[in-house]
């Protein structure tokens, strides 16, 4: 059986971060599992720009961004395949792939799963109504549009303020659609606002807050939906029903990391992430197995991905040389104002960046970590919203014990 | 346009089955299915469940037929090459009225001629499905599951096979009699065909085809039933399906396990006039995941992935008292015409026998000569994703395309993807290769693989972009390119 340091599933942003910056630490005997037919992974049909300005200090497009991690993977010769699909990894990290060159098994040291996630779909929320063709998850309409050139409607309504359904608005407007409106069932947006301002401001594209589709109607092609506003419970209220004639519904509902393959691999996940567990390291609670960017957690930037894999590349690094890492016993937990942390648990003896999410918007309010009551470290925001990642510092002299920490927001 | 010895009217699994049945005799058979594919009504929109034939009227052809039916089902699964797991089934109860209601249930099957079916206690039922809820059950060891879908899609290949043949998008409009040539005329939109005999195998159409056939006043209404899919992980927790006590006209609310591991929770059952509304409202969503948490509380929505209905054609009498099937000829009103009314369930497990009393009941007027050709197997597309490293290894030597997986989440590869775009029927729409293959079918609902497939059907066929289609004829993904391209 072929043997490898290290095998990366998926060579999106976060693989590609990975593979490099394992390379410039000098673990070379690595191994990247691309399914497409290039490397890049979602970035390829993410053709607007934006991406970089955290990790480059300069704007990219997506392919441009996902190209400055390639171009150095391949000036590395860091081995790559494409075209192949991991079919299952072993709890022994035995790494079986397919490709038309035949059914290969790969005995890994460490795993590094960088699957990125997949589209809530319609089925997933229960959208009622008929089963018209025309319903389209945001990523789709964007690759049908981006990658397979493909229009897919011209009058459309957007369901969720997710920012692909957004830059699914702009785009379709420029090429000649036309966006009626973006409907989200949640009092506040869940996309970033610059793509507020970008995609649909600019374009005079209305955001209409705490309503949400409740049917959809077609026998064949999507011929309208039906519009209710929602009430504090995000329940339609009666009475409030208006009907929008359409041919395409684009879905912008959100995002689930994709964990297929570590669910039987036997890697135990958070329930609020649907990524795994993981320590400081960016370890699960399998030992061998990491994880990072959007299979861990949804991002709200590529930027954040590519920061994150080059920081699990460390703890790979030195795993990988010393067959270890340091126990990590100190919890993180989370009042109900915030929706999980990342990671979940600590060493408590090195600092360590604590990457989290709040449940709703805050103004003027500080994120606090607690021990034993004691403040141990805080950040104070003057906006604290869902759509945005929040990271925090924390150092190892702050550190008291073994204590769980308490991570809250106080306003 | 062209002259048949029979022409079936609806290629749902009724249909299908009937064009099976009489292919085995030399007879020119055509099928005139009015959508693109065979199973877009209720054979497809189903529960999938091969039923022992406990519930029915003694004596009834319900009862009778799908006795019958599961018996064969083995025997039929492995000539056809499509799914059928006897996992039986079991009915959970709580108090002494639904004890004795069960007890009822029992004695009646055993006079239908089912077997295998005993009440069992608490600790039994918990050996057999860990999850389910109740204090006592009735076991029904020879009931099972079927994949509805390449069940009715294998009947339709290989009476295709022994050369029947289908045409689709093809609804019947009028019938007419020209009685001095002793033939049928049978018009669609496409043209009008001439056959010795008609077959009204409509199913949801019946009526409108009794009608026409002259055999008036069937009163046929259709009970709705909407259902939730969950992820194919949950299949583990449910080996069997379990249902509550039943009332006499209704299965009541059951959790099933597929034949692909999924779960699906369903029917409700709404008496519906309009017989094209597939919609799923939200309160009978949430109705059917709190009636089936009642026997099976395993049900969350994050395992949520799909939900569909499907309406059943019940005939009932003037007080709405739903009858038998009705499997017919009347010389006086209709010569030469088979007349079935109000095949609604148990038709999925009756089919084959249907088919085989329709030929029969033909039989009796003319002499049927065997077709020495008939050749009843049928091979099925291999599917990757269930074979053992070794075939898997093997496949993709033969053929490298089972080394490129399409759809991420069932593991369907490139190989069978074409091998489904190629199918022997023709269907050529996005559902039809869903049903054919399962792509599509998985968690993401085909965000991942759609675009593949789609492009895979404009490159292999020729259509053109504009012309592929979701499952009905107007049912376009394309309007046209963004960019028109470089030559």
């Amino acid at each position: 059986m072929e043997k490898r340091e290290v095998v990366i599933i998926g060579g999106g942003p976060a693989g590609l971060a990975a593979a490099v910056e394992l390379y410039k630490k000098g673990i070379q005997d690595v191994l990247i599992v691309e399914r497409e037919k290039a490397m890049g992974g979602i970035l390829r049909q993410c053709i607007h720009d934006g991406f970089g300005l955290t990790r480059f200090k300069t704007t990219l497009s997506g392919p441009e961004y996902a190209q400055r991690f390639i171009d150095e993977v391949q000036t590395y010769r860091i081995p790559y395949r494409i075209d192949t699909t991991v079919l299952y990894v072993s709890s022994d990290k035995v790494v079986t792939i397919a490709s038309a060159k035949g059914l290969e098994k790969i005995q890994a040291k460490a795993v590094i799963l960088t699957m990125g996630c997949r589209e809530r779909t319609r089925g997933a929320l229960g959208i009622p109504g008929e089963r018209p063709a025309g319903v389209f998850t945001a990523g789709v309409a964007q690759a049908y549009m981006n990658l397979y050139n493909r229009m897919v409607g011209k009058e459309v309504v957007i369901l969720g303020s997710g920012d692909i359904g957004m830059i699914m608005a702009r785009r379709l407007t420029l090429e000649g659609a036309h966006v009626q409106a973006v409907f989200e069932i949640q009092p506040i947006p869940s996309g970033l606002p610059r793509n507020i301002e970008q995609c649909l401001n600019d374009y005079g594209i209305p955001l209409y807050l705490s309503h949400t589709i409740t049917a959809i109607h077609g026998k064949e092609r999507v011929t309208g939906v039906t519009i209710s506003e929602v009430d504090a419970q995000m329940k339609p209220i009666p009475g409030t029903e208006k009907e929008y004639a359409c041919d395409t519904v684009i879905l912008s509902v959100g995002l689930i990391p994709e964990n297929e393959l570590s669910i039987d691999a036997g890697v135990p996940l958070d329930t609020r992430t649907r990524g795994a567990v993981v320590d400081e390291f960016f370890q699960t609670e399998k030992e061998g197995f990491f994880a990072a960017g959007n299979v861990l957690h949804v991002h709200d930037l590529v930027d954040f991905v590519s920061l994150e894999a080059e920081k699990l590349a460390d703890g790979v690094a030195e795993y990988v040389r010393g067959g270890r890492l340091p126990e990590c016993p100190i919890e993180l937990k989370t009042d109900r104002n915030v929706n999980h942390t990342v990671p979940q648990k600590i060493s408590g003896q090195r600092d360590v960046n604590v990457t989290m999410r709040v449940n709703r918007k805050f103004e003027n309010a500080v994120i606090v970590l607690r021990q034993g009551g004691e403040v141990i470290a805080k950040k104070s925001m003057k906006k604290a919203l869902p759509a945005e990642m929040i990271q925090i510092g924390l150092k190892k002299e702050a550190i008291r014990g073994n204590q769980e920490i308490e991570v809250s927001v106080e306003w | 346009m062209g002259e048949f010895d029979v022409l079936i009217i609806g290629g749902g699994v009724v249909g299908s089955a009937i064009a099976r049945e009489l292919s085995r005799f030399k007879l020119k058979i055509g099928v005139l299915e009015k959508n693109l594919d065979v199973c877009y009504e209720t054979s497809g929109r189903n529960s999938g469940v091969v039923h022992g034939g406990i519930a029915y009227d003694t004596g009834s052809l319900k009862a009778k037929l799908c006795v019958e039916g599961n018996r064969g089902m083995e025997a039929l699964s492995r000539e056809l090459g499509f799914t059928f797991k006897r996992c039986g089934k079991v009915l959970v109860g709580k108090n002494a009225e639904e004890m004795e209601s069960l007890r009822r249930t029992i004695a009646q099957g055993e006079k239908n001629g089912a077997t295998g079916l005993r009440l069992i206690d608490k600790e039994e039922l918990h050996k057999l499905v860990p999850m389910a809820i109740g204090e006592f059950a009735m076991f029904s060891e020879n009931s099972g599951i079927v994949d509805p879908f390449i069940y009715t899609i294998a009947l339709a290949e290989n009476a295709a096979a022994n050369g029947v043949q289908y045409f689709f998008n093809h609804e019947v409009t009028a019938i007419s009699r020209e009685e001095e040539q002793n033939l049928w005329s049978v018009t669609a939109a496409q043209g009008t065909y001439q056959t010795r005999w008609v077959i009204n195998s409509a199913g949801l159409g019946c009526g409108v085809i009794s009608d026409m056939l002259g055999i008036k006043g069937y009163h046929v209404i259709g009970s709705k039933g909407d259902y939730i899919i969950l992820d194919r992980r949950t299949g583990e927790l449910l080996p069997m399906p379990v249902y509550p006590v039943p009332s006499n006209t209704y299965m009541g609310i059951h959790v099933t396990n597929t034949t692909d591991g999924n779960v699906i929770i369903g029917p409700n059952a709404e008496n519906v006039m309009d017989f094209t509304y597939y919609g799923v409202p939200q309160e009978n969503m949430d109705y059917l995941a709190k009636s089936a948490s009642e026997i099976w509380p395993c049900i969350k929505k994050a395992d949520y992935i799909r939900n569909y209905s499907g309406i059943l054609p019940k005939w009932v009498d003037e007080n709405g008292v739903i009858q038998d099937f009705k499997i017919e000829i009347r010389p006086e009103l209709a010569p030469n015409a088979v007349n079935l009314v109000g095949i609604e369930s148990p038709g999925l497990t009756a089919a084959v026998p249907i088919g085989r009393m329709v030929a029969g009941m033909i039989g009796e007027y003319e002499k049927l000569e065997e077709n020495p050709g008939f050749n009843p197997r049928r091979k099925g597309i291999i599917r990757f994703e269930e074979q053992n490293d070794e075939t898997k290894a093997r496949l993709i030597a033969e053929n490298p395309d089972y080394g490129e997986v399409i759809c991420r989440c069932e593991k369907v590869t490139k190989a069978e993807i074409l091998e489904a775009i190629h199918n022997p029927l023709g269907v050529h729409t996005m559902v039809g290769i869903k049903y054919r293959t399962r792509s599509m079918m998985g968690r993401c609902q085909g965000g991942y693989c759609q675009m593949r497939i789609a492009r895979l059907l404009e490159e292999e066929l020729g259509i053109p972009d504009t012309k592929i289609r979701y499952a009905r004829e107007n049912s376009w993904l394309f309007t046209g390119k963004v960019r028109e391209e470089e030559a």
